[in-house]
């Protein structure tokens, strides 16, 4: 009896407890999610609730903006494409980064570690619209990385306003043009050249931005993980022969990999979804070549006021999301577990009998095969 | 006795929840004042605009609560959104089709007294489905403005002052040096679309689509010949975010701007400039005219407190004192006058006034217009004749899906 009373009672509290974080998660958070699938599937026009003024219309909002030809399937292109490409150059390179300077920082030999963790991280703690304001001045076209590029002979780039994309700049040094099959066909609205485009000039500056500024939260991340890397395995290594960077790759990296997979889905996250520099930098600006999903749901939603295809983006953005997280676990799944982990362990044993074989026999030629050192 | 305790602090907190969330809802009574939400332009206008309410408060009784919006689009969608909108708005002319369309403004024109004082043409911008929705508050049009010092210097004089197409490549070749360019104007359909207006070119005529017509290609094709002859430069390639801080930073001689223009003398107060009408193109005078009106919601409960509020703040003389507070041009014919005659360096965007048109706003012509200035982002290498055709077909999606 007196131990149901106690267990009761810390049931009680924990529910207590939690009771405010469970309310605004559900009221600000879940519930939201909730009408917006509604909103969706119907035709409100943004005039009163959702729930009492406006029509249940199905797929329509999904099918407008993936399947019927028209400006809104292409503008969804447009927008994935974009997106698409400053996905693959900033978590890349922001994860490379982040791995440098924290192997960087947790050396034993360097002096000032507090200093250099606290410079690599400052731009993470700053307002992002702080940070593009002052990148719009830096990279306008007579700014401060156009004269420092002067000094070098160079002449840069109108880089906000130049909507040339980096793959169309090769394809035609390659002598590819706009023109032949991969003109005619395409997806979402734009031909497959479009999609060849590359990241616009001025995409490239919001992936230098997104990089500076996030690379120095992942390496705190990876920076605590190194200092769980223990002394004694860096000395094996060290006594097995091992150079620096043989070190790194084989022991250090692997070791590493949890967190590895926690940056790369934070990174897959944060820059599928990113906004505030679009919104900043004039929405789309130049040539639509910096319009992402996220920003084309608010502008479809807030000024052209259908609501309907603005939440039917969010959700496909969603989606998306989901599709790579998975894709990038599978890739990282720890590969000594499930079936394909039971074959490598019986590849492993046999491998181990044939050398104890060859070992036995003694001094065989193909005893080289698999003897492990 | 622990669990009974814990259940009445439960049902205690949940009942204190459920009453404050409960109380918020029962508004409405009279004692309320009205909301007039604004976009400002800076503390002048705001300061008048106040000053106008008090003073229709004080004669009315009614209390007048002036909000200046951060962001006027999304403070509207929100407040429609969560059926708590302002009770009175300014409604721009972008959004006022969209607005309309979809049902969010009372028609309240006609019951206006002074509704026969607007200009003929707000008024038409501003009528949906036969009824004159919203009363128009001001309007602005394009003119020409010259840098007076760099026109003395490069030897002009008033006879060289563009009057058609000619004049305006002679005026724009004779001002570019390598200091600066002679010409400088907005990357987008709310500049570039004044020549395909002034080569006799329209967007929609009657029920119909017309925008791939020869002669909106004419305008492309002249705004091109002036590209590449070096006298016009786009704000973008020279370092500047719109057209008067080209010319206030001296980059370019001549832009086409408003009478907002007037707002570079805060930044530039060293830059003398004059406007003028824009030159004629050979389908005639045309320009663009950006106006306001004051929207109230549909079905608002303080429509009738609102349209007298209304009436007092498009009445002639209270127009007046708002185009000297912060120089907006007044929608009311008299009064845009009168303001014309007192201030001798507006008169050419008054003028124009009588031949603006209103660029294409139908309920999803944004976007479309959107795509039409990001295809017109890389100029040196634009197919307008491709432009044209697409900008057709989408805007016929969009008409037909507006109107459908």
């Amino acid at each position: 009896m007196v131990r149901n009373n106690i267990r009761g009672g810390e049931a009680r509290a924990g529910w207590l407890f939690t009771a405010p974080a469970v309310l605004i998660i559900g009221v600000f958070l879940v519930l939201p999610i909730l009408l917006a699938i509604f909103v969706s599937l119907s035709d409100w026009n943004g005039r009163g609730s959702p729930l009492g003024n406006a029509e249940f219309i199905g797929g329509d909002n999904y099918a407008a903006v993936l399947l019927e030809d028209g400006l809104t399937q292409r503008d969804f292109g447009t927008a994935v494409r974009n997106n698409l490409y400053y996905v693959l150059a900033v978590v890349p390179l922001q994860t490379a980064l982040a791995l440098f300077l924290a192997v960087q920082v947790n050396r034993r030999l360097l002096k000032g570690r507090g200093f250099f963790r606290t410079a690599f991280y400052f731009p993470s703690v700053t307002s992002s619209i702080a940070i593009t304001t002052i990148f719009i001045f830096l990279f306008a076209g007579s700014g401060a990385v156009n004269a420092v590029l002067s000094w070098l002979g160079v002449n840069g780039p109108n880089w906000f306003a130049n909507p040339n994309g980096l793959g169309h700049m090769i394809l035609g040094a390659a002598g590819v043009q706009r023109s032949g099959p991969i003109a005619d066909g395409g997806a979402l609205g734009l031909t497959w050249y479009d999609w060849l485009s590359g990241p616009s000039v001025a995409m490239c500056v919001l992936i230098i931005l997104a990089v500076f500024t996030t690379s120095g939260t992942f390496m705190l991340l990876f920076l605590a993980a190194l200092q769980n890397v223990s002394q004694e395995v860096q000395e094996a290594a060290a006594i097995d022969g091992a150079g620096p960077f043989r070190t790194f790759f084989s022991v250090t990296l692997p070791l590493l990999k949890p967190t590895l997979f926690t940056v790369l889905t934070l990174g897959l996250i944060g820059t599928w979804q990113v906004f505030d520099q679009v919104y900043l930098t004039g929405g789309g600006d130049p040539g639509k070549t910096t319009l992402t999903p996220a920003y084309l749901a608010y502008s479809a939603s807030f000024k052209d006021l259908d609501w309907g295809e603005g939440t039917a983006i969010s959700f496909l953005l969603f989606a998306i999301i989901v599709i790579f997280t998975l894709i990038q676990r599978w890739v990282l799944r720890d590969r000594d577990l499930g079936r394909s982990g039971i074959r490598r362990e019986k590849r492993a044993v046999q491998r181990l009998m044939a050398d104890a074989e060859a070992a036995k026999i003694g001094g065989n030629a193909d005893a080289g095969k698999g003897v492990t050192r | 006795m622990r669990s009974k305790m814990w259940s009445v602090a439960a049902i205690a907190g949940g009942a204190a929840l459920v009453l404050a969330g409960c109380s918020g809802g029962g508004s409405g009574d009279s004692s309320e004042p009205l909301t007039v939400l604004i976009g400002t332009s800076g503390d002048a206008e705001t300061a008048a605009v106040e000053a106008a309410a008090a003073a229709w408060s004080e004669e009315s009784g009614v209390d007048v609560d002036v909000v200046v919006a951060a962001n006027l689009t999304e403070e509207l969608a929100t407040g429609f959104a969560g059926d708590d909108p302002p009770d009175l708005f300014y409604m721009s002319w972008d959004q006022f089709q969209t607005y309309a369309g979809n049902g969010y403004l009372e028609s309240y024109g006609d019951d206006l007294p002074n509704a026969g004082d607007f200009y003929p043409t707000f008024k038409d911008e501003y009528t949906f489905d036969g009824e004159f929705v919203c009363a128009p508050k001001d309007f602005s049009t394009l003119g020409l403005i010259i840098n007076t010092d760099m026109w003395a210097a490069a030897g002009l004089t008033d006879a060289d002052i563009p009057t058609d197409w000619e004049s305006l490549t002679a005026a724009a070749t004779a001002l570019t040096t390598p200091e600066h360019v002679g010409l400088s104007f907005g990357q987008e359909y709310a500049r570039i679309g004044v020549f395909m207006a002034q080569a006799g070119g329209s967007i929609v005529d009657g029920d119909e689509v017309v925008a791939d017509s020869p002669e909106n290609l004419e305008g492309l094709e002249y705004v091109k010949s002036l590209y590449d002859a070096g006298v016009l430069r786009f704000p973008s390639e020279i370092d500047a975010g719109w057209g008067g801080e080209a010319l206030g930073a001296g980059k370019a001689a001549m832009v086409i701007e408003g009478p907002w223009i007037k707002g570079i003398e805060g930044d530039f107060p060293d830059t003398n400039y004059a406007s003028y009408e824009l030159p004629a193109g050979p389908g005639g005078p045309a320009t663009f005219s950006f106006t306001n009106c004051w929207g109230i919601p549909e079905g608002s409960p303080t429509a009738d407190d609102t349209e007298s509020l209304v009436e007092f703040l498009t009445s002639d003389d209270q127009q007046v004192e708002f185009a000297n507070a912060y120089g907006v041009l007044p929608s009311s014919e008299a009064a845009a006058q009168t303001y014309a005659d007192s201030n001798p360096a507006i008169a050419g965007f008054v003028a124009g006034a009588d031949y603006a048109v209103t660029p294409v706003a139908f309920d999803g012509a944004a976007a479309v217009v959107s795509e039409f200035n990001a295809r017109l982002a890389d100029f040196g290498t634009a197919d307008f004749a491709g432009i044209l055709a697409d900008f057709q077909a989408q805007l016929e999606a969009a008409y037909a899906e507006a109107n459908g």
